[in-house]
């Protein structure tokens, strides 16, 4: 199973979630102008600062050429992994539900927070035991998620809230303590903190890795 | 330069936070003007101002709901501007 991980002009964490995925299964690099996953079986779409953030947060890395193949991949059942700024293009190419909004202090957050793994088993969250609780980092100024409350109802219904905020420990402001949200195939996941900076005791934490693992051990599942 | 000068229309689209979001960016900009002595000022929002020379106005709806607004967050009025401007 090889992870293929996109590379935008502006991303930064690509490296490091690179290096996480090659903890489980061999990683490349996908670069945003190719119309190419080169073979990938599982894409992840990192944080960073893509296309500068200019106009807004994702509007623009969602036109860019190797997205135009990231959506065929998912709309295929084929798993698909959006980090931070990731996750704010997979919201804006509509492949997952919802929109990110300013934090609430309209200030940047670097911290650790813990989140807890809600919902039905997903590509990326199969491995964690629902009620697990992850301690991972986040890092960004616009990550407070938002949709209708019928839409919230109707994901909280179908099991895609996936990840929420720890009970009074929300960093963001975002609707109903959601850190992360699936398609309605559960290939597709997208959260604000960020997975693949806690994989190794170094750096604090390990809980990262069980996203990871996920998709190697039961992306098969959903595979296109 | 406003009108149809050189075959294309200067036209202004405003983005805004959607009604009953909450826009944290007008209510902290709210709270600083009464230190500045401007009272009585309330319901402010903060968006966005997008100005372009299109050859096709008639494509701006379509240019809006694709990429200027993102429309389950966002909305945008499109104004064009007075002449002369």
């Amino acid at each position: 199973m090889k992870f293929g991980v996109v590379r935008f002009p502006g991303s930064c964490d690509e490296v490091d979630a690179l290096l996480a995925a090659r903890r489980v299964s061999p990683a490349e690099l996908l670069w945003h102008g190719d119309r190419d996953l080169r073979g990938a079986d599982a894409v992840i779409v990192p944080g960073g600062f893509s296309y500068g953030d200019h106009l807004r947060v994702g509007a623009l890395a969602r036109f860019s050429p190797v997205m135009e193949e990231v959506e065929r991949f998912a709309r295929a059942g084929g798993p698909v992994l959006g980090i931070c700024n990731g996750f704010q293009v997979l919201c804006e190419a509509g492949l997952l539900p919802g929109a990110l909004l300013p934090n609430t202090s309209l200030r940047f957050l670097c911290r650790q927070v813990e989140v807890q793994v809600t919902g039905r088993p997903t590509a990326w969250t199969a491995a964690c035991a629902p009620g697990d609780r992850l301690s991972l980092p986040v890092k960004h100024t616009t990550g407070r998620w938002w949709a209708p409350d019928p839409v919230l109802d109707e994901l909280e219904a179908a099991g895609r809230v996936v990840l929420r905020y720890a009970p009074e420990a929300n960093p963001n402001g975002s609707a109903r303590d959601v850190a992360g949200v699936a398609s309605a195939g559960g290939n597709v996941i997208g959260l604000m903190p960020h997975p693949e900076h806690a994989v190794d005791a170094l750096t604090g934490s390990q809980d990262g890795l069980c996203l990871f693992r996920s998709v190697l051990e039961h992306g098969a599942l959903v595979a296109p | 330069m406003a009108g149809a000068d050189g075959g294309v229309t200067r036209m202004r689209v405003l983005i805004r936070p959607k009604a009953g979001i909450l826009d944290p960016q007008g209510r902290t900009v709210e709270r600083a003007l009464p230190a500045l002595g401007f009272g009585g000022v309330s319901n402010v929002h903060v968006g966005r101002l997008v100005e372009l020379d299109l050859e096709d106005p008639g494509r701006l709806p379509e240019l809006c709901e694709r990429l200027l607004a993102n429309p389950l967050i966002e909305d945008y009025e499109i104004v064009a501007p007075p002449a002369g401007a």
